[in-house]
């Protein structure tokens, strides 16, 4: 008894252990448990144009650094012949593009993929507060901006609050004099940033890009933003709301220009973007951080590796289906992993073509096994020339099938050639000794097996669930233990043995 | 039909991961395996504990005896081919006699003499043997079945199994081949299975694809009259390859001769579950019946072989069936269980 307890003891801990594990995987490393679990991601990009004029070029643009509400998650430039890089200076972020010689019409292109993100991207207080532009105005302007600014100063008592009053005197549906007189000379935006700078509020004109879906060439809007509570707030130059609308992605914030273009000419830029939904997998995989767990993950490994491992982390799950399949099921195969081979070959080639390819090589190997069973050679010999025939009936129907139009042909190379032959081999005693009827039965056993296994390892979940986090599979392990002391009838049983009540 | 598992339970109907969790791997240690797998192991040894079995005639370890056999089998009437480390009854192959250079099967089918020398390359080949590992080839003379057997079967001689649990002989049946089953006696191919009384080696109940028969379906010979001669002997027989093996779970597989009596054929660590349906009882009450006694009794094969005479009369719980002379005695002795001279 104690045996078995410490039997049970083991299996709890390995499925405690490989729940627990898994369960920090997904905390800390903020893997999903399910696949297919998908976020919305913002594909920007940035398109420029200019005219170069036969000299060395070189394009600077800012970039967004951080943007409030937002979060980057990859970029990219294209840009043929151009030397690119990201300079990250004191002015922010900015990518360089730069050229020895360069002539006629330039396209350069900037990527950038961004998730709206409410949570992380706290806004950066500055320490020291930023001094107000010096503004200056033409005479009559001067006096109507002098009393323009007096007006809502009167009235407020917060920086907020007095661009929020200057923002209602301009925008009343009958503005008065002064306000009309200084909006025939400058835009809304420009005006308030005039205005508030004049009334010693340090304010600047950000450039905001309005992120709709499908929407090509478009501009970046002029974004007010003044500097209160030690920060930068942007303000609605209509409504005077403060804080962003959530699709407002702010590309450029002060500092330098948006745009330098030193070696060539009408330079212009537009932005395309549109509305991805990416994996959450994806995204994770781009973000964390090596170390801690991450570090007792595959994604480390190169890509190459990794396609190796998705497929080998498979294999378990085939072992579990076959133990069940034996053990609970009782059904008999030909050769015991023989299915779960054959059903890793089923995940290259889907299962029909899969199917039909395995089916005719069997059939046409053991047309050809019946001739060999003539020739009286020794086993060993045997099974090489099967081998042999076996490659070349494949390559046959390849050729054959890419020739007819078919793709089917090429997967079929996916089969183990070694396992097929041994196949054969095997069916061909089996009818020899048993008869038919048992190589229908243990063929069709085999199938279904083969094919129960490919359905769980073809499940999204659990090609997702085996790949990411490598430990459950010491719950398949306590789960392959556990059948390994199963002691009741399997299923078949119940109808062998059955069938002697019938008997009485 | 399907039963519940629990209706298989109270029947005390062994299932296949049971056999093998709770029989198989608990009481037959792997580095005795061996002895039953090899053929020649098992023939040796039982030489050397004296049981009888069938007359060795020679050994074809490589490929170039093949051609200097095929001069001397020609001198032999009958003889049978055995892979020595074949599993299930496979690659056997059982020559009658011959007629102008062609072998007769026991089917009653000629080969050729190149038929047979390919066979044995396959034999030696291991093609027959358990992880195809190379083997080695037995030809032993044909057996000469008794009167009874020899009309009872349709082709090859009728093998009676006896499943021998810790040196006890549990449960016994009578294997006819039949035409469907190619002369071969595997139950699953047919072959006709007749559970044997093991107090004294009656029929207590025959069945063919799991269905029950009264008769052999090609001979026609009624088969619940049936009784085997030697019974007593039969059981010793089996019940010694206990000592000779060191198995605890072991099936016997044994056939009668006209002229030498008992033969030990082969011996089988894994045997089959289907002795179960031939006998229309579960084995699990007797193998428990066994495994409640005291261990610290070790009685000889003689005391087994009475205890299990005793103890295991007819089939258990079996309501209904028409009770043979056999049975009625069967049942009277098995209420005296608890006077067993081992309790």
């Amino acid at each position: 008894m104690s045996s078995k307890t410490g039997f049970y003891l083991v299996v709890f801990t390995l499925i405690i252990t490989g729940l627990a594990l898994g369960w920090l995987r997904h905390t800390n490393l903020k893997i999903p448990l399910w696949p297919g679990q998908k976020n919305p991601v913002w594909l920007i990009e940035a398109r420029i144009d200019f005219i170069a004029a036969g000299q060395p070029v070189m394009v600077s643009l800012d970039l967004p650094d951080q943007p409030p509400g937002f979060r980057q998650v990859s970029e990219q430039a294209a840009s043929t012949g151009y030397g690119f890089s990201i300079v990250e200076g004191s002015g922010g972020r900015r990518a360089e593009w730069t050229r020895r010689n360069a002539v006629g019409l330039q396209t350069l292109y900037y990527k950038v993929q961004m998730i709206p993100d409410t949570t992380g991207s706290q806004e950066l207080r500055s320490k020291d507060t930023p001094k107000p532009s010096m503004v200056y105005w033409k005479e009559l302007q001067s006096t109507a901006a002098q009393q323009l600014v007096e007006q809502a100063y009167e009235k407020s008592s917060t920086p907020t609050s007095f661009a929020r009053e200057l923002i209602k005197q301009l925008n009343t549906s009958k503005p008065g004099q002064n306000a009309s007189l200084l909006l025939a000379e400058f835009s809304l935006p420009t005006l308030l940033m005039r205005l508030l700078n004049h009334a010693d509020i340090p304010a600047r004109l950000s450039l905001g890009l309005e992120l709709q879906d499908a929407r090509r060439y478009q501009p970046l809007k002029p974004i007010l933003e003044i500097f209160d509570h030690k920060q930068w707030v942007p303000i609605d130059p209509r409504t005077g709301a403060h804080g962003l609308p959530d699709n407002l992605l702010l590309w450029h914030r002060g500092g330098q220009s948006l745009l330098d273009v030193s070696g060539g000419s009408d330079s212009d830029i537009r932005f395309s973007m549109i509305r991805q939904t990416m994996p959450e997998m994806d995204l994770a995989r781009l973000q964390f951080d090596r170390g801690g767990l991450s570090r007792l993950s595959l994604y480390y490994l190169p890509i190459e590796e990794q396609s190796v491992f998705k497929l080998l982390l498979l294999l378990p799950v085939g072992a579990l289906v076959v133990t069940f399949m034996r053990l609970i099921i009782g059904v008999r195969t030909s050769g015991t992993f023989m299915p779960v081979l054959i059903a890793l070959a089923f995940l290259q080639t889907s299962l029909l073509p899969g199917l039909t390819g395995f089916l005719v090589i069997v059939s046409l190997g053991l047309m050809l096994r019946g001739y060999l069973s003539k020739l009286n050679l020794l086993m060993v010999a045997r099974i090489s020339t099967l081998i042999v025939l076996v490659i070349f009936l494949t390559s046959m129907i390849s050729v054959l099938g890419y020739e007819l139009g078919f793709n089917v042909g090429l997967t079929i190379t996916f089969f183990p050639m070694v396992i097929i032959a041994w196949t054969i081999e095997r069916m061909s005693i089996l009818w020899e000794e048993e008869g038919s009827r048992e190589v229908m039965v243990q063929g069709l056993g085999s199938l279904s097996v083969a094919i129960a296994a490919y359905a769980c390892m073809r499940n999204p979940i659990v090609a997702h669930l085996t790949f990411n986090f490598p430990e459950i599979h010491l719950v398949l392990l306590a789960l392959i233990l556990m059948m390994g002391q199963y002691t009741g009838y399997k299923l078949t049983e119940l109808k062998r043995f059955g069938a002697m009540r019938g008997n009485h | 039909m399907w039963s519940f598992p629990f209706t298989l339970n109270r029947q005390g109907i062994l299932g296949m991961n049971r056999r093998n969790v709770a029989y198989i791997s608990r009481y037959n240690s792997r580095g005795r395996y061996p002895l039953v797998d090899n053929k020649l192991k098992t023939k040796l040894l039982a030489e050397k504990f004296n049981l009888s079995t069938p007359q060795l005639r020679a050994v074809i370890h490589y490929q170039y005896e093949i051609a200097t056999l095929a001069r001397q089998i020609q001198s032999l009437d009958g003889f049978a081919i055995k892979p020595s480390k074949g599993t299930g009854g496979k690659g056997i192959l059982v020559i009658k006699n011959h007629q102008e250079g062609m072998f007769v099967k026991t089917s009653g089918k000629a080969v050729t003499m190149d038929h047979i020398k390919r066979h044995l390359s396959n034999i030696l080949a291991g093609l027959y043997s358990l992880a195809g590992s190379p083997d080695v080839a037995i030809i032993e003379d044909l057996i000469q079945p008794a009167a009874l057997f020899e009309k009872l079967s349709f082709a090859g001689v009728p093998d009676i199994r006896i499943i021998v649990f810790k040196g006890y002989p549990v449960m016994a049946m009578l294997r006819l081949s039949t035409q469907a089953s190619d002369g071969k006696a595997n139950l699953h191919q047919g072959a006709v299975g007749v559970g044997l009384n093991i107090a004294n080696g009656q029929c207590l109940h025959a069945v063919q694809h799991a269905r029950r028969v009264k008769q052999h379906p090609d001979t026609q010979i009624p088969l619940d009259t049936i009784a085997i001669p030697d019974w007593r002997d039969l059981l010793l027989l089996a019940a010694r390859s206990y000592e000779l093996t060191g198995l605890g779970y072991i099936g016997a597989d044994l056939v009668v001769d006209k002229n030498r009596g008992p033969l030990l054929l082969e011996l089988n660590a894994r045997p089959g579950l289907s002795i179960q349906i031939a006998n229309g009882a579960g084995l699990l009450p007797r193998l428990k019946t066994i495994e409640g006694l005291d261990p610290d009794l070790i009685p000889g094969a003689d005391e087994r072989v009475d205890f299990s005479m005793e103890n295991f009369g007819g089939a258990r719980s079996v309501p209904g069936r028409e009770k043979s002379p056999g049975l009625i005695e069967a049942t009277a002795q098995r209420g005296s269980d608890s006077q067993s001279p081992l309790r």
